[in-house]
């Protein structure tokens, strides 16, 4: 199979080096060509999966349980100021 | 004592001809003398380990006993703890230090337990042998060219060399059972939804689960006792969940009665002959005990790793990209705009397998490709889970090889990805299904450590817990160690 690995790595936002590239196409295609396996089962009529068990998710009263870590929450952030995290200039 | 099992140091502590920090001291010493060796600890914090073990002594003297009073466990580095690095073996968490304890540390802790590090294992748990950790591979000490399995190879390497009683793994595709059964463990992945994943880093969410690696059955189902139970932080925490005695549930002496299924696609050409020789032994050894072997199939058990190889991608390629360099991780020198930023910290930050299945992940889930892969991989998950529910009306519980080779060498498979994930064939499908999934010791083969391993219905780990006991009473593999760390094989 024929992967486009730059196409794919875009979208994964991974910025991978042509070479880079080149030694992943081949190990996606073999990947890809082992699963590719899954097209000989019959699958008509059958239900995907959604929950391994047959149970209902649950739900929890709508009420504030969260303190306010907002400091402790932001410690491990490359660059925060002002309890906000910076990241390099998005709008002109 | 570095091979004694936790109920047998527990009952030293209870006798008081022991102390916690005297026990935290004799670990301590042999992670300095071996742990440059093995490379199993990733992160100790020595002088911490003994104001646990200190405060663990005065609790005792104070309160009494609490259930894991002063034992030492080993934690994955994959557990947010606090008080030190967590780094889930990347170099994206280069620096990070957890904000909060996940939830079942927190369990541990509340039991009185003493903490003793964090274990290599493979980056995001992504791999089968420990090689693809950002720390460098983890040896075995059964034969210190070989890997010990994965992901949790240092959890595995650190138990069976005697370097901490018991640590915490986490089975994602087998990540718990595989490395266990390769270190001649018991190694226990509980049903999907009894342990809470709250603080423990994701990887494939319909699939996590964390558990007990131990030198016994019972230490196991101590552990574990510990770690189940609903938490609201966890929305697949299961409130309701059927529960037992787990430490009674050992005491099991005889399998009378027990009807254990042996599936034929478990027993296949190709595997390793002493392997399965060895668990063929095992189940000749269930009979003499009372037990009827069943000959029973699971038609889809093939197609359980193509499955597992769209699901479990699919979902860390979206679990991954909480990695986004803007709340924490990694963030690349000089960004020229977000997307720059985005890309080249992801780029510096992750490891060649973790790019792998983002990649494959991101491909299944990618316009057009979408129903071919990601909802068929899930339509082929609810045949194997049919499977399981067929055999089940048929038989207890369910007995086979956790690995159909012993531990193989380093380097042997890092060269050919695919080649790697066939070695998680006997595992895999437990996850897939949400069912509880245990290896314990059973022989050797080449010298290694052959693992035997037991399936259940959901919520019947109690099942498991009464086959495991019995065999494990009947034999001796458990007692074995290796002997260059001081063991007697």
């Amino acid at each position: 199979m024929d992967i486009n690995v730059q196409k794919i790595a875009n979208l994964s936002r991974i910025r991978l080096t042509d070479s880079e590239a080149t030694e992943l196409a081949p190990q996606l295609s073999s990947i890809m060509g082992y699963i590719d396996k899954l097209g000989e089962v019959n699958t008509d009529g059958v239900s995907p999966t959604a929950h391994p068990h047959d149970v209902a998710m649950p739900q929890r009263p709508d009420v504030v349980t969260n303190p306010n870590r907002r400091d402790a929450l932001q410690q491990p952030a490359p660059r925060t100021e002002s309890g906000l995290y910076v990241v390099p200039k998005v709008i002109e | 004592m570095p091979f004694r099992s936790l109920s047998n140091i527990q009952d030293q502590l209870n006798t008081g001809s022991t102390t916690a920090v005297e026990v935290a001291q004799l670990y301590l010493d042999r992670i300095a003398q071996y742990n440059d060796t093995l490379n199993a600890f990733v992160f100790i914090d020595p002088e911490h380990v003994l104001a646990q073990a200190e405060a663990s002594d005065a609790y005792r003297a104070e309160h009494g006993a609490r259930p894991l009073e002063g034992l030492p466990i080993a934690i994955k580095d994959i557990f947010c703890t606090q008080n030190g690095p967590t780094r889930c073996c990347s170099n994206i968490l280069e620096g990070f230090e957890a904000p909060y304890d996940a939830h079942v540390i927190t369990r541990l802790k509340e039991a009185g337990a003493v903490l003793v590090g964090k274990t290599n294992m493979d980056e995001f748990a992504m791999g089968s042998s420990n090689e693809t950790s950002a720390f460098g591979g983890v040896q075995n000490p059964w034969n210190t060219d070989c890997i010990p399995g994965g992901s949790s190879g240092g959890s595995a390497s650190a138990v069976a060399a005697g370097l901490t009683p018991a640590a915490l793994g986490t089975d994602t595709g087998g990540s718990i059972r595989q490395p266990a059964a390769l270190t001649g463990l018991v190694g226990l992945k509980p049903t999907y939804g009894r342990v809470s994943r709250r603080g423990i880093i994701a990887f494939a969410s319909s699939l996590d689960q964390a558990g007990p690696m131990t030198r016994t059955v019972k230490d196991t189902a101590m552990l574990t006792s510990v770690m189940v139970g609903h938490d609201a932080g966890d929305a697949t925490s299961v409130a309701d969940a059927p529960n037992f005695d787990w430490l009674k549930a050992c005491e099991n002496k005889d399998m009378k009665g027990l009807r254990i299924g042996k599936p034929k696609e478990y027993f296949i050409d190709g595997m390793h002959t002493e392997v399965r020789a060895q668990v063929e032994a095992a189940l000749k050894k269930c009979e003499e005990l009372g037990a009827e072997i069943v000959d029973i199939s699971l038609p889809h058990t093939e197609y359980a790793v193509a499955a597992y190889y769209v699901i479990a991608p699919s979902e860390a390629s979206t679990n991954l990209s909480r990695y986004d360099a803007v709340r924490f991780g990694h963030r690349c020198d000089k960004p020229e705009d977000l997307e720059d930023m985005y890309a080249r910290s992801r780029d510096e930050g992750f490891g060649a397998e973790v790019k792998r299945r983002i990649l494959t992940g991101t491909f299944a889930l990618s316009s057009g490709y979408y129903d071919a892969y990601y909802l068929k991989a899930q339509q082929v998950r609810t045949l194997i889970i049919n499977d399981f529910k067929q055999a089940f009306e048929q038989v207890d519980v369910i007995a086979t090889p956790t690995s159909p080779i012993p531990a193989f060498k380093s380097g042997e498979k890092t060269d050919d990805p695919l080649t790697m994930y066939l070695s998680d064939i006997f595992t895999i499908a437990v996850n897939l299904a949400g069912l509880p999934g245990l290896s314990q010791p059973c022989g050797f083969a080449e010298d290694l450590p052959v693992g035997l391993q037991w399936i259940a219905p959901a919520w019947q780990e109690d099942k498991i817990l009464n086959a495991a006991s019995a065999y494990e009473n009947a034999t001796d593999w458990h007692t074995k160690s290796p002997v260059k760390f001081g063991g007697a094989a």
